[in-house]
């Protein structure tokens, strides 16, 4: 009884907002390009779903792409890193002040970079950049993260290099890797949304530019039937994770960092 | 003296300069197949001593000399990979020693055997008990066959049972052994160093130096019953009154 409570929970409260927001609408006559009633919203997703779902799949992808890219350059300059203190020690200022760097700041000149016809590959550059900072301190983290009682266990065995990083450094690292995934992949569809919004997509056209379409002309039920996707793809990509992260865990056996 | 093997280690007037403090000089010799106990107080030095002898730290000044290679080691902890089974956390030293998969993978399970848990090679540390983890420890601390095992505060965190029947085990592994390797362990407990040990030798609390060695008597391994032995009690108690003297000294 308790469980059903906590399943019916969100979703009481949700129908209850959506209910008085119906009822404000249409009680107060606030015009529908100011607040259209959640009716209109509904009946904007379903006429728009072709080409709302078209866009949210070029999002998605550019998303996904960044988050890749992100991973190969924040992961493997945090195992170069590693292998150096003093490669530490000069890149991680570098490294945080991409992460200050407001990511609309740089648009102009990654735009400059990728040519203006390929605003596709400078949206995913801009996306990759705001992604990449957690990524290489979670793999960092995690790489230093070691059981300092094995790494001598290492050391009393002559251990080279290469069976600390595969033996010992990098499963340690795996708990620290999955979250900074996590957290990524949430920064990389914020990353591609605003990316978009100041480069604009080019052919490709994604959620950021139907939002714009939207709002210039006071559409503002598609506008907010576009949220409701950008929402949707960001619960789809988080349970994404979440269900990689139990397969790696329940493989190996064991808590999830801080566990 | 002359007949004496060669020792598996060795520290002379070794010191080890930490910031704050130094810790020695400490005069150690470890003859094949000895069991030593160290005892002294909470900073004394003792793990230091270890660390020594496993050739982890190099003395700032004295000489150590060590076995590299052939030095097994036991923290206070089972410290074991928790993404890894039993049989991969004891075949560890082979798997760095590059000895071939297969015949890691049977030693492995020949030494998990030995400390009782051959039934046990596919468990994760964490699904195993504290007794049974530190068990994994002992073997993969002894599946190289080491001629020389460290232990520090091996069974400090079990209850007094499990701890009994580990230095039981402990005993038994080191008769079992061809050769005995030299045994050194680090201990708080008194009655433990004494019953386990050849010989304990006790730290200084200000220095870490060597304040006193005690042999303790009869003959390794001995009887559950020595424990009610007035000798084992004297012995006991010549210890303790070493360690209080230097503590008190350092007070």
């Amino acid at each position: 009884m308790k469980r059903l409570i906590d399943i019916a929970a969100p979703w009481l409260l949700l129908a209850l907002l959506l209910g008085v927001w119906e009822a404000a609408c249409r009680m107060a006559h606030i015009p529908p390009y100011f607040l259209p009633p959640p009716s209109a919203v509904a009946a904007a997703l379903v006429t728009s779903a072709p080409i709302l779902a078209a866009s949210a799949a070029v999002t998605f992808g550019m998303a996904l792409q960044a988050l890749a890219v992100a991973f190969i350059i924040g992961g493997g300059l945090a195992l170069l890193v590693s292998l150096s203190r003093p490669a530490e020690a000069a890149v991680r200022p570098l490294a945080v002040a991409l992460q200050v760097t407001p990511v609309v700041a740089i648009a102009p000149l990654v735009l400059i970079w990728f040519g203006l016809d390929h605003a596709d590959r400078a949206v995913v550059a801009l996306a990759a950049a705001v992604a990449v900072f957690p990524l290489f301190s979670g793999v960092l983290t995690g790489l230093n993260s070691a059981d300092p009682d094995l790494e001598r266990l290492f050391d009393l065995y002559g251990a080279s290099p290469w069976q600390r990083l595969w033996r010992l450094r990098l499963p340690s690292a795996l708990p620290f890797v999955l979250e900074g995934v996590r957290v990524a992949a949430g920064l990389a569809v914020i990353g591609a949304v605003v990316a978009e919004f100041v480069s604009g997509s080019g052919a490709a056209q994604g959620l950021a530019w139907r939002l714009l379409e939207a709002g210039n002309r006071l559409r503002t039920a598609d506008l907010l039937a576009a949220l409701v996707w950008l929402t949707v793809m960001g619960l789809v990509l988080n349970a994404i994770i979440a269900a990689v992260e139990r397969a790696i865990t329940r493989r190996s056996g064991r808590p999830l960092a801080g566990g | 003296m002359a007949d004496q093997p060669a020792p598996v280690a060795r520290l002379s007037d070794a010191v080890v300069r930490y910031p704050a403090r130094s810790v020695g000089p400490i005069d150690l010799t470890v003859q094949p197949g000895d069991i030593l106990a160290i005892v002294g107080a909470s900073g004394a030095g003792k793990s230091t001593a270890l660390r020594l002898l496993a050739g982890l730290e190099r003395p700032d000044q004295g000489q150590a000399l060590t076995t590299p290679g052939r030095t097994g080691l036991v923290f206070q902890a089972p410290t074991l990979m928790p993404w890894a089974s039993a049989l991969d956390n004891v075949a560890l030293p082979l798997d760095l020693a590059r000895i071939p998969r297969v015949q890691a993978r049977d030693r492995a399970a020949a030494a998990l055997a030995a400390v009782g848990l051959g039934d046990r090679l596919d468990a994760r540390p964490h699904q195993l008990s504290g007794g049974m983890a530190m068990r994994v420890a002992l073997a993969r601390a002894l599946v190289d066959r080491p001629a020389l095992l460290l232990l520090d505060e091996p069974f400090a965190a079990l209850d007094s049972v499990t701890r009994r029947r580990l230095i039981e085990d402990l005993h038994r592994l080191w008769v079992e052994g061809a050769p005995r390797p030299a045994v050194v362990f680090v201990t708080h407990d008194v009655d433990e160093a004494v019953y386990l040990a050849a010989r304990t030798v006790v730290l200084d609390a200000a220095t870490g130096a060597v304040a006193a060695a005690v042999a303790s008597p009869g003959v390794l391994p001995r009887p559950a019953e020595w424990r009610l032995d007035p000798a084992y009690r004297t012995a006991v108690e010549t210890v303790a009154a070493a360690l209080a003297a230097t503590m008190e000294a350092a007070t």
